[in-house]
């Protein structure tokens, strides 16, 4: 699988492109993955994503289907399209440090 | 033309060089069944599409056209006479509840796994920039109205304006 490279450090990342251990994730990395996306500011509505995946993602296993973050997080639907343009699916996942959802919904 | 690619590879094609796969930028999806199990599929579909930043349209044609309609699309029904895939006899299908009942129990299954109801679907997938048409030749041939479509339908097209829409990307029949 590939790595990247910040400040320094190697980090080791899943078939998908994404943080391979979890335990790498940090804010900091969360920008810089962010700006590789796309996405050079992290508002906190984007942190509010973030934050309630990985909260999700540390319970369950799981990231949270779109319907779930969209009722619970707080940002509706067409925000969370706004927030992550080409797609929350893969981008809100990669950024959090998170393995690409498994679900469908 | 046979002597020439003999002692290529199967599946190679002389003078083609290989190329990664481009991922799907754009889909249209075609919904032309009006049962639960006909809809569902492409609605999945769609909203899969957006969560992975694909542009999607949906147009609903036919019996189909059930899911964009206020009045029915939180009132589809799973076909349980003429549905192999039921495993029930068809004389046991008709009776009467017996769709009804199936459509309950697969509801239930769909909530569990966070599949919406189809108007909350719609409106998701509409939320999410994915685009509703409705077929003019079915609106024409059903005596249909705009208002007796959801809000998030963008407009009654014909065939040829689907075509327009979905050029340069991919086209999926449901």
């Amino acid at each position: 699988m590939g790595t990247m490279s910040v400040v320094g450090k190697t980090l080791a990342l899943d078939a998908d492109g994404h943080l391979a251990n979890r335990a790498d994730w940090n804010e900091d990395l969360a920008r810089e993955i962010a700006a590789q996306e796309g996405i050079p500011l992290l508002t906190p509505q984007h942190w509010a994503v973030i934050n309630y995946m990985r909260t999700i993602f540390e319970k369950e296993g799981d990231a949270p289907s779109i319907r779930r973050l969209t009722k619970e997080s707080g940002v509706d639907t067409k925000t969370l399209y706004q927030l992550f343009p080409k797609g929350p699916a893969k981008r809100a996942s990669k950024i959090a440090g998170l393995p690409k959802p498994k679900g469908c919904i | 033309m046979a002597q020439a690619t003999a002692d290529l590879p199967i599946g190679k094609v002389s003078g083609v060089t290989e190329t990664a796969p481009q991922p799907i930028q754009r889909v249209s999806i075609v919904v032309s069944h009006g049962s639960l199990e006909g809809v569902y599929p492409g609605l999945i579909m769609a909203n899969g599409a957006r969560m992975e930043g694909i542009e999607v349209s949906l147009f609903f044609t036919f019996f189909g056209m059930d899911a964009i309609i206020s009045k029915r699309m939180d009132h589809l029904k799973v076909a349980t006479v003429g549905n192999p895939g039921m495993h029930m006899p068809t004389l046991l299908g008709a009776l009467p509840g017996m769709s009804a009942f199936a459509t309950s129990m697969m509801k239930k299954e769909m909530e569990k796994i966070d599949i919406p109801p189809v108007g909350e679907f719609l409106t998701m997938i509409h939320d999410a920039g994915g685009e509703v048409y409705a077929c003019r030749a079915s609106v024409d041939m059903f005596h249909l109205k705009r208002e007796d479509f959801c809000a998030e339908v963008d407009g009654i097209i014909s065939v040829g304006q689907f075509y327009e829409k979905a050029a340069g990307g991919q086209i999926i029949f449901t």
